[in-house]
């Protein structure tokens, strides 16, 4: 079906398209037109396509509410004294009939009856909404042909119409990410709101209980008991801190090395490497740490521990055989190496906007490399280091998947490495994944911790963008 | 730092008929033109540099040809020619600055008070720090005025306390002129001070190790003639001291400040001599069409 439409749709605009430059050409015969045959056709095929395409759009997003509304309009009484929620399903299942599937719920008796029946008004009145539609977009798809029609004249200035159009398009184009990312702060916002309205945002941001999962009904106790997010944060600041001990020195490192030391052979061959590790999903990096490294890392320090049992250091020794697989030092090594591409090749970057000639001044005064490294070039590259560095945080804290793999569950304010601990990502996973009631606490709150580390990382990004750019200025 | 044998390597390296630009419209040979070997009319006092037969390739491109030339000590020599006839490139042979671009590739001996600097066995770091540098445009570090001049002391070790490195410090300021002007700021960064006073501050950062040899790569080009006269006024009360090489373009400030010159040509050195001589009766004709404002 939408494949005709859109064929049919193709071929009118072709014809209009031809129509178009055809009536260009014979006005314009034997004078000098402003604007190319093609640009005749293209306004035609426009003014043609456009109302069409209007049209048909409207009738896919609106025709299913009208063809509801009429339904309901003339709703037989004995659906009317039904509960709201069951005349709900039945209308359900009379569209879905009406499409040619099987209803979702047992109707007995009338209802059953009035199933069928309703169902073939439903069919009815969508088959005449879908005629109407189609004659009223070939309608309004003439009409605007006949009137671009009209107007092409050797004078007309088609050229500049079509080229406006293009930028109309082209700018909504780019519109649509903005306005897409405005309507999610926007849902946010709203359903943070929400939120806060049953636990208070003090409560909510200090609070070191987390246990979301206990407030499941309203009849249980302590139902909006746990939601202190303290714990997340600091299990997501635990993890990002140890993802930067590993990320930011090695990352910076082999920066340096790339733009100072290595030669173009070198140089050719690393960085397309680093880049291909950037291009790694994450997903992959997350059972790396679930299932290679944690365990790894486990058999270490549970070995160390139980050495250590029974010695001088017992205590250390029994803690240490208790460590599970999931630490925040998996997941947080995991992801600093995840970061490691990241975190260099902005700062390659912004090491090789030092002017030469503060390398060449340096090297004349007889510095070695690393004299000149250490002494000229970081300290000068500096400002722009920590913005890639506020770049890489923000990564850090917003990463889902590995913490998601490699962390755990558990809320605790530790800021032990060999404990498990879980992240504002995480629960927010926890909080949305499975069958939920949407209007819960439970599942507002998975908002309130988006909007948190919405702006959290969108302040950091702000920050690290402004301090980049205002280095980059600074040697243009 | 290591080295890249083949810029000490002895001139084994024969021009292999490089299709230059250079080669192009250059006299076909040595023979056409009398282009002396070693030229030093004029030259009083020591020798301090000697270049023999000094060649730079760029990766394939050779940029000079075969450059033999003496550079008096405690004396200014001025190196002038048309853009890109490797004035600069001959200048970072001095100082081995041409290490530094992985395509420069130096044939030919130069030696400084005798002692052969294209050797394998010289430290261009320790070089460097007896050869300094000023380039065209002021490069002052991101420091402060103060960790500019101290920098080179602080590489090389030069002072045994904070005292003498302050000391140093204050008479490399002084010894640039630039002491009056920064006395009270040398905390503030050294990119804040005005291109005339940034220059200054980089020629004192190179004196602050107490150099013997002072290259100046145009270092007035990004000047305003009030500015200009100043570096040129310490040129000259710095010639007591040091062996200066000074490459400009301005032919003014060449007989301004230099005793001798010498004029390069399409990678070749054309003709060196006296300053008065060089302006006044050139033997080459190149170099009368030069100064003249004939070409370049
Ligand atoms: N790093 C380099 N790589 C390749 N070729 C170079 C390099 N530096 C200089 N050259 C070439 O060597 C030749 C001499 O250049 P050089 O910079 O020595 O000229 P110059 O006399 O200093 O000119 P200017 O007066 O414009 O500074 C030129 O043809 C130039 O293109
Ligand atoms: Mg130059």
């Amino acid at each position: 079906m939408i494949l005709l439409v859109l064929i049919l749709l193709i071929g009118f605009s072709a014809a209009a398209y031809w129509a178009g430059r055809r009536l260009a050409r014979r006005r314009a015969a034997g004078t000098r037109a402003h604007s190319s045959l093609g640009y005749h056709g293209a306004y035609v095929l426009l003014w043609a396509a456009i109302p069409a395409l209007v049209v048909l759009i409207l009738m896919a997003v609106f025709s299913t509410g009208i063809q509801y509304q009429l339904l309901l309009a003339d709703a037989p009484e004995a659906i009317r004294a039904l509960d709201p929620m069951r005349q709900g399903a039945f209308w359900y299942d009379v569209l879905t009939v009406a499409d040619g599937g099987t209803p979702q719920q047992i109707w007995a008796g009338p209802q059953a009856e009035l199933l069928q029946s309703e169902a073939q008004r439903a069919a009815r009145i969508g088959g005449l909404m879908t005629l109407g539609g189609a004659v009223a977009a070939v309608l309004a798809g003439l009409i605007g042909l006949g009137l671009a029609l009209r107007r092409v004249a050797p004078q007309f200035r088609a050229r500049n119409r079509v080229e406006g159009w293009i930028a109309a398009f082209l700018f909504v184009c780019s519109a649509i990410a903005i306005l897409t990312t405005l309507g999610i702060i926007a849902s946010l916002l709203f359903e943070s709101l929400r939120f806060f309205q049953s636990v208070s945002p003090l409560e909510f941001l200090f609070g070191t209980q987390w246990s979301p999962q206990i407030a499941i009904r309203a009849d249980q106790v302590g139902q909006t008991g746990g939601f202190g997010a303290a714990p997340l944060f600091v299990g997501t600041f635990l993890i990002m801190m140890i993802a930067m001990l590993v990320a930011g020195p090695i990352g910076l490192f082999s920066a340096i090395y790339l733009s100072e030391y290595a030669g173009p052979r070198q140089r050719a061959i690393i960085k397309p490497v680093l880049e291909i590790l950037a291009g790694v999903p994450t997903v992959v990096y997350g059972f790396f740490a679930a299932l290679t490294v944690g365990p790894a890392l486990r058999g270490f320090f549970n070995g160390v521990g139980a050495q250590l049992a029974g010695g001088p250091l017992d205590s250390l020794g029994q803690y240490l055989m208790l460590v599970q697989n999931q630490m925040a030092l998996v997941a947080g090594g995991v992801m600093g190496i995840m970061l490691i591409p990241f975190v260099s090749s902005l700062s390659d970057d912004i090491i090789n906007a030092v002017p030469q000639s503060l390398r060449d001044g340096s090297y004349a005064m007889g510095a070695t490399k690393s004299e000149t490294v250490k002494r000229v070039l970081l300290p000068a590259a500096l400002p722009g280091i920590a913005g890639a560095f506020l770049l890489a945080v923000s990564r850090a804290i917003g990463e889902t998947m590995i913490v998601t793999m490699a962390a755990g569950l558990a809320a605790r304010m530790t800021l032990n490495p060999l404990d498990t601990v879980t992240t504002v990502t995480v629960q927010i996973v926890t909080l949305l994944t499975g069958d939920q009631e949407f209007n819960s606490p439970k599942t507002l709150a998975a908002f309130g911790l988006g909007l948190t580390l919405f702006i959290v990382t969108l302040g950091l990004n702000i920050i690290a963008q402004q301090i980049v750019q205002r280095y980059r200025e600074q040697y243009d | 730092m290591t080295m890249n044998p083949d810029l000490v390597a002895p001139s084994r390296e024969p021009r292999q008929g490089d299709v230059s630009a250079l080669d192009t419209d250059r006299n076909p040979g040595h023979a056409e033109a009398p282009v002396p070997t070693v030229v030093h009319p004029g030259l009083t006092g020591p020798i301090k540099i000697k270049a023999e037969d000094v060649s730079v390739f760029y990766g394939q491109k050779q940029a000079l040809f075969d450059v033999s030339l003496d550079i008096a000590d405690k004396a200014v020599t001025a190196f002038i020619g048309p853009s890109g006839c490797g004035k600069s490139t001959f200048l970072r042979c001095i100082n081995r600055m041409n290490d530094t671009i992985p395509s420069a590739r130096v044939v030919g001996k130069i030696t400084i008070d005798g002692q052969d600097i294209t050797d394998r066995s010289i430290d261009p770091v320790l070089l460097r720090a007896r050869v300094g540098m000023v380039f065209q445009k002021p490069n002052p570090f991101p420091k402060s005025i103060f960790e500019n001049v101290a920098y080179g002391p602080k590489i090389h070790g030069l002072t045994a306390n904070k005292t003498e490195l302050a000391d140093r410090v204050e008479h490399s300021l002084k010894r640039a002129g630039l002491w009056k002007e920064v006395a009270d700021r040398l905390e503030s960064p050294g990119t804040g001070l005005s291109g005339g006073q940034q220059q200054r501050l980089v020629i004192a950062r190179a004196i602050a190790v107490e150099p013997e040899v002072i290259l100046m790569d145009e270092p007035c080009s990004a000047l305003d003639p009030i500015a200009t006269a100043r570096i040129e006024e310490l040129i000259d009360e710095l010639r007591e001291e040091y062996c200066i090489v000074i490459v400009t373009h301005s032919m003014a400030q060449a007989a301004r400040v230099s005793q001798r010159t010498a004029f390069f040509h399409l990678g070749q050195l054309i003709e060196v001599g006296p300053t008065e001589d060089i302006f006044q009766n050139p033997r080459e004709r190149r170099t009368l069409d030069y100064i003249t404002g004939r070409f370049g």
